[in-house]
């Protein structure tokens, strides 16, 4: 099996492929007078289409724009200052992805409140909380829930471990996202002009192919769900323009090795049992309706919003605009502030700062010089 | 959005599994996968096993790339 | 003698004494340095190499290593890479009190052993101790002093053309420690590299011409040392990412946790930049080292002009790179 999945990044396979998107990307240029453009919607869509050279490689034939999938650059600064205010607070572990420890506040980010010596811990398997709560049963254990689809169920199998376990001293703050009702916004907004969408094929695995079908019924447009790997991503590209050029809107599944029609069963149980639909705001857009997933308020009692109130002023002005970056309007090197005043080292915007934030990637991968 | 690993499962307890990703192991949850076997790969998403991987499906994949190679070199020499 | 260190054994006064006699000498053999404020050591050469370097790491004792091998093979390394042949170290230890003596007397074995291995004596030495919570263990700084030999070094001119070496698998040490932390519960079944690379490294620079450069990519991983390289000399430099040498276990961590290797520590890799034509002796001359038996050319230099270090992906792109920027944390996205 291993030797079948490492093919994804062959570059006897992954070569000719570019050639043939190229190909067909002609082909279509021939017929339409223009570049196909496509979104890809996920952040690790962005960042491996830029570190795996396939952006670059089909940079004068396809359009590949970034879509609003990074879960920290979406997440609006109230929510990010908000965020920071809670690590504020006395007698507190604040648990959290290592996404977060750099996401520019309006004051700071999570990384100075640690420096200035507030307990806060970079987590990767986030279950652990539970447990660091479980061992300082004097503080309040809270973790920063973001994510999308992918990350979501992970939070409720926290709840369930720390119901289970009694624990009383644990909660999370929720700020999570959901897919489809961003890119409903996208398309009911048409500010940018698409071929399709690259779906991604992480979220896809908890959603499922058919979830993605009101794109064809009410938007006809096509979505290919794609993979992370070179060959994986070609062949989404490569998908995505035949459709393009048959003139017919369609949900193609390109990565059914680990994305099934209906998404997974499980995990749906798991967020049906402890989450309900709610308004989330989003970077650079505003409130969208019933665009997250909160706690149902049955399980309260972990709900960080429901226990601490933090107050957060008006969030700082600046002149980045990642908002319009993940909204696709606008490439990274198009804002003012981009290479020069916000940089990885000094980000001014969530964009730069998380490792999948188009322009984090485009800064770190996209830059050529020769 | 998310990253995820490919992971093969070489000990499978009540609700979690030793993983092999290439020689390093971790243990991962597999509560959303409760019908995982041991051998088969899981994708791994922050510490936990999200899906298994059908080799089958894997295989049509890589078949369908060689066959667009294929096509186009064969295209090439007419 | 006492189990734990004690702030009274960094006072100066008879349990420091003890201490130094009965752990440091008692390790590093010459008791005739320890009677004066100051070692007197003979040189010949006229022209020496210094350098510098704290130790501190957690864990002390990983898979491979400690902290004591650390801060010895470190020093050497920064002397080697310098083309100068490391011959004398100092060393100061901040303790914290409480710290095992047991612990410390196997760091300063592992010193010892290290020195005895690379051909180094250590010279002269300090100990400190802090109150404890005011250090995580034990720091350690070495400075090291090498002798230049008449006709032997590094050029540092450089053509295009000139090939990129690397002496083994890249990311090593990073992983390895951070598996021995436990902190991710990861297994990982490789061990630190740290090693002292003086008796490699002066074997390619006795036995061929055109080196033009040689460096340890340590903190920072092979690609910000080599930004350094393209920056300080105005070098364009080009890398293939399909030649890189990453152990698979390491490419699984990496993969796991959103880690890139180009960018994690190493602790026994050299980088050298050689004349092309000499390329292949240098590789055969490393792979005669256990140290260097995964040697090979990673790239070249394709221009100076640009101070800019390229990668060339396996689809035949090429993009930027950088330093690292800021502590790598585990990612989920």
């Amino acid at each position: 099996m291993l030797e079948i999945l490492k093919q994804s990044s062959n570059p006897e396979i992954c070569r000719p492929l570019a050639e043939a998107v190229i190909e067909i990307a002609l082909e279509f240029n021939r017929k339409f007078g223009r570049k196909p453009a496509f979104m890809e919607v996920c952040g690790s869509h962005t960042m491996s289409l830029a570190r795996t050279g396939v952006k670059q490689v089909l940079k004068n034939e396809v359009n590949l724009i970034s879509g609003p999938g990074c879960p920290v650059c979406v997440t609006d600064q109230r929510s990010i200052d908000a965020m920071i205010a809670l690590a504020e607070g006395e007698n507190r572990i604040i648990c959290t992805f290592g996404d977060m420890m750099r996401v520019p506040g309006s004051a700071k980010t999570l990384l100075d409140s640690k420096i200035a010596g507030k307990d806060i811990r970079v987590l990767y398997s986030p279950v652990d909380a539970v447990r660091v709560a479980e061992e300082n049963p004097d503080k309040e254990v809270i973790f920063l829930g973001v994510g999308f689809e992918t990350t979501i169920p992970i939070l409720t199998l926290m709840i369930g471990e720390a119901e289970k376990r009694m624990i009383g001293n644990f909660s999370i703050w929720m700020t999570t996202k959901l897919v489809e009702p961003v890119l409903r916004f996208l398309l009911d907004a048409g500010e940018v002009n698409l071929d399709g969408f690259l779906l991604p094929g992480h979220v896809s695995i908890v959603l499922g192919e058919e979830s993605y079908q009101y794109l064809v019924d009410e938007y006809q447009i096509s979505g290919v769900i794609t993979g992370f790997e070179t060959a994986e991503l070609l062949s989404g590209i490569y998908k995505s323009i035949e459709l393009a050029l048959s003139g017919q809107a369609a949900i193609s599944n390109n990565h059914p090795a680990i994305v099934s029609k209906t998404g997974n069963q499980v995990i749906h149980q798991w967020l049906d049992k402890y989450l309900t639909n709610c308004d989330e705001a989003w970077r650079g857009i505003g409130v969208i309706p019933n665009s997250g997933l909160d706690l149902k308020p049955e399980y309260d009692q972990f709900n960080a919003k429901k226990r601490f109130t933090v107050d957060v002023g008006e969030p700082r002005k600046t002149k980045c605009r990642c908002g319009e970056v993940i909204r696709g309007l606008i490439a990274p090197n198009e804002c003012p502030l981009f290479g020069k005043a916000c940089h990885p080292i000094n980000p001014v915007g969530p964009c730069m700062v998380s490792a999948e934030g188009s322009c984090a990637a485009y800064y770190q991968y996209m830059r050529e010089s020769f | 959005m998310c990253v995820g690993v490919p992971a093969k499962v070489i000990l499978k307890k009540e609700y979690s599994a030793v993983v092999d990703v290439m020689g390093s192991q971790t243990t991962v949850g597999i509560i959303f996968v409760p019908e995982v076997e041991l051998g088969d790969f899981v994708i791994v998403h922050a510490g936990q096993a999200m899906s298994i991987v059908d080799e089958s499906y894997a295989r049509q994949s890589v078949e369908e790339w060689r066959r667009l190679i294929d096509a186009r070199n064969s295209e090439a020499v007419k | 003698m006492e189990k734990y260190i004690s702030l009274a054994h960094g006072d100066g006064g008879e349990l420091s004494h003890r201490l130094i006699r009965d752990v440091f000498i008692e390790a590093f053999g010459d008791g005739n340095a320890a009677m004066f404020d100051a070692a007197s050591v003979a040189i010949s050469a006229s022209k020496i190499a210094v350098t510098t370097d704290s130790f501190v790491i957690k864990p002390i004792f990983f898979p491979e290593g400690s902290i004591g091998k650390l801060a010895v093979a470190g020093t050497v390394n920064d002397l080697a890479v310098s083309g100068a042949k490391p011959v004398y170290l100092t060393c100061g230890f901040v303790i914290e009190e409480g710290f095992p003596i047991a612990d410390l007397r196997r760091i300063v074995t592992d010193m010892a052993n290290e020195a005895r291995k690379t051909g180094v004596k250590i010279v002269a030495g300090d100990t400190k101790v802090v109150e404890r919570g005011c250090a995580d263990g034990v720091y350690i700084n070495t400075t090291g002093i090498g002798v230049y030999e008449a006709n032997i070094g590094c050029s540092l001119e450089f053509e295009e053309g000139d090939a990129i070496i690397v002496s083994g698998t890249i990311g090593d040490h990073g992983i390895a420690v951070l598996a021995a932390r436990g902190e991710l519960g990861i297994t990982v079944p490789i061990t630190s590299d740290c090693a002292s690379l003086n008796r490699m490294l002066e074997m390619v620079l006795q036995h061929t011409e055109g080196v033009r450069i040689m460096r340890d990519p340590t903190r920072g991983g092979l690609a910000t040392t080599l930004v350094e390289i393209a920056e300080d000399f105005n070098l364009t430099m080009k890398i293939n990412e399909l030649d890189l040498p990453v152990k698979k276990e390491v490419h699984g961590v990496c993969d796991l946790l959103g880690f890139d290797p180009l960018y994690i520590a190493n602790e026994g890799k050299a980088i050298i930049v050689v004349a092309a034509n000499e390329k292949d002796k240098v590789i055969d001359l490393l792979r005669e080292f256990p140290e260097g038996k995964d040697a090979v050319v990673i790239g070249s230099i394709i221009g100076k002009d640009k101070g800019q270090l390229l990668l060339e992906t396996p689809l035949g792109s090429k993009r930027l790179l950088t330093r690292l920027s800021g502590t790598m944390f585990p990612r989920i996205c």
